[in-house]
């Protein structure tokens, strides 16, 4: 096996146009996930069971059935049915459901962990129960939270390439039309599985890095 | 000022408080003794309902707790409370420990509560602690930040339950001391204690609870020199 980078060039680009397009889906995802996941989270820790058993449902049937078919029920199926999402939105959305179900189960293990006696004090001292969880829990929980929301995002950033298969021109779509021009086969993978590392390698040094100085509080 | 009728809690099928009466008058310091599993600390749980009574009432300055639903939150600004693992907010400095809840919960401005928070620290003696993290301090000044910042609420009665018995021997002291203090300056205060010295000592009323009940009450000396029941007797052999 020979492999000729130089056969990419005039194409690096595309790279670069499907690494950034590639990112922009990831922040997305994590960001409406996020907030979608602590929501989750707090109706799943919540008093009124109706809500809570539809929390619990929605987390279980988005882990349990593959991203992939998600997104194809998304952009392929829905349409049927009178909802057309462009494909960006398509990936977005898919992200963002399988991201919040994942992170709210991160929450509210991180919630639980934090000692019943954190509430008790907020309570004794007037505070509402939003805003112990405001104020009190939720800051020390996500401290906490950091590595396994660390480990989502990296997730979620692999995971965006499964949404090429809408034709979405991220990174993996980007180098799988590179091979088909210029006819190598291994080299635009490997690079566009180099930029993929590049990005996660660097999210996990910098979370490790937000973690030690959180640690040093 | 704390009017308490046939207050009852169970846990499930076992019932921990079996109807409880007393009445605390404004500036009482009343001492609650008994075995561990009595129900002394259920109880002073049940007068801000951190456990919820199944069971009597409780009326704190004319207002009625057991039923309180939207009121629940300002009546407990006015019961302050001391627990045994400190729950000091980790995540916060001293000084915020102190002005979180006067801030966001009665509106004061940062510069008034920091104000009254530094007074306190002052109280306890504490002030070159404000910037500390709670996790660099020993249980003792925990404890003492702790009382503070009840106290930066302005509570009406204060709520201490075993305020001593999770601190090294040496660092009693130095929490009993902040105790004694604010007995003296007329606060009325609720205290769940193993430290006999100190409810003789300090404590205007003793109230001895055994089984979920209050065995026997009275003033201290009196019940510590010549306790009327036997299980009084048999409990104060064993501690004294």
């Amino acid at each position: 096996m020979n492999l000729d980078f130089s056969a990419l060039n005039g194409y690096w680009s595309y790279f670069v146009d499907g690494a950034w397009l590639t990112l922009r889906l990831s922040v997305l995802g994590v960001l409406f996930g996020t907030f979608f996941g602590v929501l989750l989270a707090l109706v799943r820790l919540s008093r009124i069971w109706v809500l809570k058993f539809l929390a619990v449902t929605y987390i279980e049937i988005i882990r349990g059935t593959p991203m992939l078919v998600q997104i194809l029920i998304i952009y392929y199926a829905l349409p049927t049915v009178g909802i057309n999402l462009p494909a960006f939105v398509a990936g977005v959305v898919a992200l963002t459901i399988n991201s919040a179900a994942y992170m709210a189960e991160v929450f509210r293990a991180g919630i639980q962990a934090i000692d019943k006696g954190q509430t008790e004090a907020a309570r004794s001292l007037g505070m509402s129960r939003g805003m112990t969880m405001r104020l009190i829990v939720l800051p020390q929980a996500f401290r906490n939270m950091l590595p396994a929301i660390g480990n989502e995002l990296i997730v979620i950033i692999k995971d965006s390439s499964l949404i090429s298969v809408v034709g979405l021109a991220e990174l993996l779509y980007n180098a799988r039309t590179i091979q088909g021009v210029t006819f190598r086969s291994f080299e635009p993978l490997l690079v566009a599985g180099g930029i993929y590392f590049i990005m996660t390698f660097t999210l996990s040094r910098l979370l490790i890095l937000l973690e030690r100085r959180m640690g040093q509080r | 000022m704390i009017e308490i009728q046939e207050l009852r809690k169970s846990f499930g099928k076992n019932e921990v408080l079996k109807g409880i009466s007393s009445t605390i008058s404004k500036g009482e310091v009343v001492a609650v003794i008994g075995p561990s599993g009595s129900g002394k600390s259920t109880f002073l749980r049940c007068l801000n309902r951190l456990e919820e009574p199944t069971g009597g009432t409780i009326r704190f300055e004319g207002r009625d707790v057991t039923g309180a639903q939207k009121d629940l939150n300002s009546i407990r600004q006015k019961m302050g409370m001391v627990f045994q693992h400190f729950n000091l907010f980790p995540h916060m400095s001293v000084l915020d420990n102190l002005t979180v809840s006067p801030r966001k919960v009665k509106g004061l401005g940062k510069e008034e509560a920091e104000k009254i928070a530094l007074e306190l620290l002052r109280t306890v003696g504490l002030e070159d602690k404000r910037d500390a993290r709670p996790d660099s301090l020993s249980g003792g000044q925990k404890q003492r930040i702790a009382i503070a910042r009840a106290l930066a609420m302005q509570p009406d009665v204060m709520l201490f339950d075993e305020p001593t018995s999770a601190l090294d021997p040496e660092m009693v002291g130095e929490v009993l001391d902040v105790m004694k203090k604010l007995a003296q300056q007329g606060m009325t205060m609720i205290i769940v204690t193993h430290e006999m010295g100190f409810a003789r000592e300090v404590a205007d009323r003793l109230i001895f609870m055994d089984g979920g009940y209050i065995v026997e009450e009275g003033n201290p000396r009196e019940v510590f020199a010549a306790p009327q029941h036997e299980r009084t007797r048999e409990f104060l052999s064993k501690v004294l």
